[in-house]
C-alpha cells in the first residue's frame, strides 16, 4: 500500500548547519505518530518542510506517491496537507467566525469572487457554524481572535485545521501553554480524527501522558536525524531515546 | 434594502452614519444648496477624490499593502482622457476611449510592478513605487510635444458637458447648464464606483485581501496564493484610480503634472486615508470631505477671521491667509494624535 505520506531523505541545511538531516519515514492512514524528540531536534523544521513553508535543500515529500516538493505551500494545502502551528499563527483581528470562515473558503476556492457578498454563501456559512460547534468555540464566533485567551486561540489553531479538511493532520504542540482543563477539548478532538481510517495524523508532543494516550507509532528526531521508530513502549524504553533526552521526561515511564 | 445597496458594509455606528449622509446629501445636492462656483469646484473634487481615497485603501487599508505610485494611474485616466479628445475630438466616444486606455494602461502597469515586486519585502516594494511614480512625473513633464510638458493640456469635452451648453430649465432658482450635468456625471460615476468598492470589500475576496493584511503567511498556508490576490487587488486599485482620473480631466478641463502626479498629491491621499481611518471606505469619505473643505475654505475663513481681529496685535497676522498651511499642518497633527486609528475608527469605537 502507497503510503499517505513520505519523505525520502529529506534535508534541509541553513549555511553550514544541518537542521534536517535526511529523514527517511513514511505514514499510513488511520494512524496517528506522534513526533518527539528534544528542542531544537528539528521536529518544527521537518513538519515546515512536509508542508512548504520552506524548501528542502534535498530529498522529496511525497503526498500518496505524487511528488510535492516543489508545491507551494498554498498548493500543498489544496492537495490535502493541513498544518496547525506550534506559535498560534491566526489573522488578528478577524472574528473567529472570519478566521473559520477564510478557511472554508480556502478550500473550495472560491475566494476570487469579486463581486458577490460573502454573506450569500451560505454553504460556507453552514459549515463554518458547524466547525464552531465542534470546536466549542460557537459563543465566541464574534470576538476578534485578539482579544480571546490563549487557550481559545489554541482552539481557533485546531478550528482551521479542520476547516481544511486534509488527509493529512499535522499538530505542533496543539496543547502547549493551555490549562489542565482546557487542553481535553483539542486532546478529545485529535483523539476523534484518528479514528476517521482515512485520516493520517502526525502530532508534534512533548508531554508523555498526550502520547500515552494518542500515538500509535513513535518517531524520535535527535540533532535533525531521526533515530528511533516504532511502537510506543519499546521506543520510549529504547537507549537511544533515553540519550537523546538524557534521561529528562524519560524517568517517568 | 440599503443592506444590499451597501454590500453588507454600512458605515456601523450611529454618528457615522450621520455623517455619511451629510457628506452624500451635500455632494448630491451642491448645484442646489450653494450658489457659485466654487461649491460645485469643490464638491466635484471631493466626489473625485472620495474614489481615489478608497481605492488607495483597497490598498492600504484592507490589503497591507503600501504603495507611493497610486497617483501614476490617477494621472494615466487623466491623460487618457486628453490625449484621446486631442487626437479625436471633443466627442463622447473620445472621452470613452481616453477612459478606457487609461484604465488598460494603468492595469498592465499595475501588474507589472506587482509580479516584479509584490514577491519582495514590504518596505522594497514602497520603494519601487516610489522610483516608478518619480520617473513616470520626470517623463511627463519632459515629454512636451506628448502631454503638454509642465504646461498639461487643455481639455475638450462635449458641449452638453460645458458652461456653455444651456437647457431651458431652471430648478429651485438654479439654471441647468452644461455645468451642473458635468458635475453629476461626476457624482453618479463616484457614487457608482463606491458602492462597486463596497461590494468588493464585502465579497469573498474582500475577506482574502483582509486576511493577508492580517497574517499572509497563514494565508498562503490555508491555500491562499497571496501573490495572485495581492495582484488583483493592486490591479483593481490602479483601474479604479484612472477611472477617478479620466473624471477628474473631465471635470477641471485641464491636465497637467501638478494636478494629477505630484508626490504632494500622494501625500494628501496619505493623509485623507490616515485621517479618514484605514481599512474602512467610509474613512475614505471622511477623510476625502474633510480634508478637500479644509484645503478650500480654511483660507476664506482665516481671511474673515483676520478682519474681524484687525484691532487685536498679533492674532491678525497669525490668521493671515497666507498661513493657511500652517493651520492645515496643525489640523492634521492634532486628527493624527487625537484619532490614531482615524475618525471612522474612533467613531466605530464609541458605537
Amino acid at each position: 500500500m502507497t503510503p499517505s505520506l513520505e519523505t525520502r531523505d529529506l534535508t534541509v541545511r541553513f549555511g553550514g548547519h544541518i537542521a534536517v538531516n535526511a529523514v527517511s519515514c513514511a505514514f499510513h492512514p488511520g494512524a496517528l505518530t506522534a513526533i518527539v524528540g528534544p528542542n531544537g531536534a528539528g521536529k518544527t523544521t521537518w513538519f515546515n518542510l512536509i508542508s512548504g513553508q520552506i524548501r528542502a535543500s534535498s530529498g522529496k515529500v511525497l503526498l500518496e506517491g505524487r511528488d510535492i516538493s516543489t508545491l507551494s505551500a498554498s498548493a500543498r494545502a489544496h492537495a490535502g496537507l493541513g498544518r496547525a502551528f506550534q506559535l498560534t499563527n491566526l489573522f488578528p483581528a478577524l472574528s473567529v467566525f472570519e478566521n473559520i470562515r477564510l478557511t472554508v473558503q480556502a478550500r473550495r476556492k472560491a475566494g476570487l469572487s469579486l463581486f458577490r457578498m460573502a454573506d450569500s454563501r451560505r454553504d460556507l456559512i453552514l459549515e463554518t457554524e458547524e466547525i464552531l460547534t465542534r470546536t466549542r468555540l460557537t459563543a465566541q464566533a464574534r470576538a476578534e481572535v485578539r482579544t480571546l485567551p490563549h487557550g481559545d486561540q489554541r482552539k481557533v489553531e485546531v478550528a482551521l485545521l479542520l476547516a481544511l479538511r486534509p488527509k493529512i493532520f499535522m499538530f505542533d504542540e496543539p496543547t502547549a501553554g493551555m490549562s489542565m482543563d482546557e487542553a481535553p477539548v483539542i486532546l478529545s478532538l485529535i483523539a476523534d480524527i484518528r479514528k476517521d481510517p482515512a485520516a493520517t495524523v502526525l502530532l508534534v508532543e512533548h508531554k508523555m501522558d498526550v502520547i500515552r494516550a494518542l500515538a500509535d507509532r513513535i518517531v524520535v528526531l535527535h540533532n535533525g536525524t531521526l533515530v528511533a521508530d516504532g511502537p510506543p513502549g519499546p521506543v520510549m524504553a529504547s537507549d537511544v531515546v533515553r540519550e537523546a533526552y538524557m534521561g529528562r521526561e524519560i524517568e517517568d515511564v | 434594502m440599503l443592506k444590499s445597496v451597501f454590500s453588507g458594509s454600512g458605515p456601523g455606528s450611529k454618528l457615522l452614519i450621520v455623517l455619511a449622509l451629510i457628506v452624500f446629501l451635500g455632494l448630491a445636492l451642491t448645484p442646489f444648496l450653494f450658489s457659485g462656483t466654487r461649491a460645485m469646484e469643490t464638491g466635484a473634487k471631493i466626489a473625485i477624490f472620495i474614489v481615489l481615497v478608497a481605492s488607495y485603501d483597497l490598498l492600504l487599508g484592507y490589503t497591507g499593502i503600501v504603495s507611493f505610485a497610486h497617483t501614476v494611474f490617477f494621472g494615466f485616466g487623466a491623460y487618457g482622457v486628453a490625449l484621446a479628445t486631442q487626437r479625436m475630438g471633443s466627442g463622447w466616444d473620445a472621452l470613452a476611449l481616453g477612459t478606457l486606455g487609461g484604465v488598460a494602461l494603468s492595469v498592465v502597469l499595475a501588474f507589472g510592478v506587482a509580479m516584479f515586486s509584490l514577491r519582495v519585502r514590504a518596505i522594497f516594494f514602497a520603494m519601487i513605487t516610489m522610483a516608478v511614480a518619480s520617473a513616470i512625473a520626470v517623463l511627463v513633464s519632459q515629454l512636451s510635444w506628448l502631454t503638454g510638458g509642465e504646461d498639461g493640456m487643455n481639455i475638450k469635452i462635449p458641449r452638453e458637458l460645458t458652461p456653455a451648453f444651456r437647457m431651458d430649465l431652471e430648478i429651485f432658482g438654479t439654471k441647468i447648464t452644461g455645468r451642473v450635468l458635468n458635475y453629476y456625471l461626476v457624482f453618479f460615476s463616484a457614487f457608482a464606483l463606491f458602492l462597486l468598492m463596497l461590494r468588493v470589500v464585502s465579497s469573498p475576496f474582500g475577506r482574502v485581501l483582509q486576511a493577508i493584511r492580517e497574517n499572509p503567511f497563514r494565508a498562503e498556508a490555508i491555500g491562499y496564493r497571496v501573490v495572485v490576490y495581492r495582484t488583483v487587488a493592486t490591479c483593481l486599485s490602479a483601474a479604479i484610480a484612472a477611472l477617478a482620473g479620466a473624471l477628474f480631466a473631465i471635470w477641471l478641463r485641464y491636465v497637467g503634472p501638478d494636478t494629477t502626479l505630484s508626490a504632494e498629491l500622494m501625500i494628501d491621499i496619505l493623509l485623507m486615508v490616515v485621517i479618514g481611518g484605514m481599512g474602512t471606505l467610509w474613512g475614505a469619505v471622511l477623510g476625502a470631505a474633510i480634508f478637500v473643505l479644509a484645503q478650500s475654505y480654511l483660507q476664506v475663513l482665516m481671511a474673515q477671521g483676520a478682519a474681524a481681529t484687525a484691532a487685536l496685535p498679533l492674532i491678525p497676522d497669525l490668521l493671515n491667509p497666507d498661513r493657511w498651511l500652517l493651520w492645515l499642518g496643525l489640523l492634521f497633527i492634532l486628527s493624527v494624535y487625537f484619532f490614531p486609528t482615524g475618525i471612522v475608527g474612533r467613531l466605530k469605537a464609541v458605537k
